[in-house]
């Protein structure tokens, strides 16, 4: 009896303390980074173009580009993922085959976002002669979460109780009536956890708009889509490796933009999620 | 009994991959009438009255031989959608739509469209009338369907298949979740509801069927054992398998 009951607070003991290896190094990196830089954080930061080879001024471009960047790849990868993901979830037969393609497309949200950075580089940069802009660059983006954002929509379409379809179905309801008014509105919570995840890795990687659309020093906003743009990941990267004697506190008043803009865009998904969620009525 | 036929069923076999839970089953069944069918689980009830509407189609593996006529024409002919609206189901459990009391009652209408919402409210307040629910919802009708007790639910979901228009309704162990008050109130429904429509009932409860039934088939192990008037049927039943059934031997 003793023996159980010790046996359990050890076990308790590691449970926690792992919890705890988890939490402090993320609260650090938000400690450490918001210290060190909310010195660099002012107006014209925010607004100025990059100065001096970029040791002063500001990081509005980089911000501009990273915002467009985001913003095309879920134009361009919330409606075919979603479309998939219903494919998918609502018509596809179980079969072999479409258990290979559930499979390959898990397995793709794995590959490294290099990879993608290649392909986009070869597909849209070089065959469809985007050249490296931000078409190109939302393009890669939008592949490399395309993979999420199928696999999570696809969880929350199936989350959905088949009674609500059979039930529909049997008013009198087209399959596609069903899917879109009943299926849909409740997989909706679902789908945008999806969309945050993607937002957020989108915005972060470096990897993927290397090859397609990062300009290393560009002091003007983009003029089209088929121009070349700064972005957050990859300027942060070009400061802190590339170019010498840069101010530590721009470096990481940068990094502090890059982490507000990606926790503000999840703000707003999750306010948005929460909405839908107290709508729900089961 | 009227001489025309709602439904004909003919050598009526069904499979689910390997599993094969209805066996050569012929039947007719009248208009206004409330066919009760009995039998103990796994023989093929619910399967059958699946059948009528065509809802077991929807699983992947489904295989069928034999034919369904509705109304004389074979149901494999009638469009999916508009066989669904003239043979509506009431499930086991209470099954309402994630959505108001009132959306639930004209979800269906507004899926094949064409009305306004005066036009709508109208079916919407006479689908829950006939229901005998009207006068327990019509102050919450933009609430959530969910908040009902498990009777009203039941009986808001007989309302939603009435507010189509059907004219057959398949009820499928419609009172098996429910406490004797709910249930009474479900079978005086359905028996004032047979003068407009056919009723098919599915029913573990023997007693239900004795109660409501003006005929009673009794199913085993996916066969059609005795079809006959519910009087015959627990009086004086042909099979011994159908005695020993009803007196409670096995099942």
């Amino acid at each position: 009896m003793r023996n159980t009951k010790r046996t359990q607070k050890i076990a308790f003991f590691f449970l926690f303390l792992a919890t705890l290896l988890v939490v402090v190094p993320v609260g650090m990196i938000v400690v450490i980074i918001v210290q060190k830089g909310i010195p660099a954080i002012n107006w014209q930061f925010l607004t100025d173009v990059p100065r001096q080879g970029m040791r002063s001024g500001g990081i509005f471009p980089a911000i501009i580009g990273t915002l467009y960047l985001v913003g095309g790849a879920i134009i361009f990868a919330l409606p075919i993922g979603l479309l998939a993901a219903i494919y998918l979830s609502e018509y596809s037969k179980e079969n072999f085959l479409s258990r290979i393609i559930k499979l390959a497309i898990v397995n793709l949200a794995g590959v490294p976002s290099v990879v993608y950075g290649l392909f986009g580089l070869a597909l849209f940069v070089v065959f469809c002669k985007f050249g490296a802009s931000i078409l190109a660059g939302s393009l890669t983006l939008g592949i490399m979460i395309l993979p999420i954002i199928i696999t999570t929509s696809r969880e929350a379409l199936e989350s959905v109780p088949y009674s609500f379809r059979e039930v529909s179905l049997s008013l009198g309801a087209s399959k596609w009536q069903t899917i879109r008014h009943i299926v849909l509105p409740n997989a909706i919570p679902g789908i945008l956890t999806g969309t945050i995840l993607g937002l957020g890795r989108a915005a972060g990687e470096t990897a993927p708009i290397l090859f397609t659309v990062a300009a290393f020093y560009l002091p003007r906003l983009p003029k089209s889509i088929f121009d070349q743009a700064m972005a957050l990941p990859y300027h942060l990267y070009v400061i802190s490796t590339q170019v010498p004697n840069v101010d530590e506190k721009i470096r990481y008043g940068t990094a502090l933009v890059l982490l507000t803009l990606v926790l503000f865009m999840n703000l707003v998904a999750i306010i948005i999620r929460y909405k839908f969620r107290k709508k729900k009525k089961w | 009994m009227v001489n025309t036929t709602k439904f004909k069923i003919n050598n009526l076999n069904i499979w689910f991959g390997a599993i094969h839970p209805l066996k050569e089953v012929n039947m007719q069944i009248f208009p206004n009438e409330i066919l009760s069918i009995i039998g103990p689980s796994n023989s093929g009830k619910t399967t059958f009255l699946r059948m009528l509407n065509r809802l077991n189609e929807l699983q992947d593996n489904f295989k069928m031989t034999g034919f369904v006529e509705y109304d004389k024409k074979d149901i494999r002919n009638i469009d999916v959608e508009f066989l669904r609206r003239k043979v509506g189901t009431v499930f086991a459990l209470p099954l309402p739509l994630p959505l108001s009391i009132f959306e639930n009652v004209a979800y269906g209408v507004r899926m094949y469209g064409g009305r306004n919402k005066k036009e709508l409210e109208l079916i919407v307040e006479e689908a829950l009338k006939k229901a005998y629910i009207w006068e327990e919802v019509k102050d919450r009708l933009q609430e959530s369907a969910f908040k009902l007790s498990g009777g009203q639910q039941q009986r808001l979901c007989i309302a939603r298949t009435l507010a189509v228009e059907p004219d057959v309704i398949l009820f499928d162990e419609p009172c098996s979740g429910l406490d004797p008050i709910s249930t009474a109130k479900v079978e005086e429904a359905m028996l004032k509801l047979k003068q407009n429509y056919t009723i098919v009932l599915v029913t573990n409860n023997v007693k239900q069927a004795a109660r409501v039934g003006d005929r009673t088939a009794f199913f085993l192990s996916g066969e059609l054992i005795e079809l006959d008037k519910t009087d015959k049927i627990f009086t004086a039943p042909a099979d011994v398998r159908t005695d020993g059934y009803i007196r409670g031997k096995f099942g």
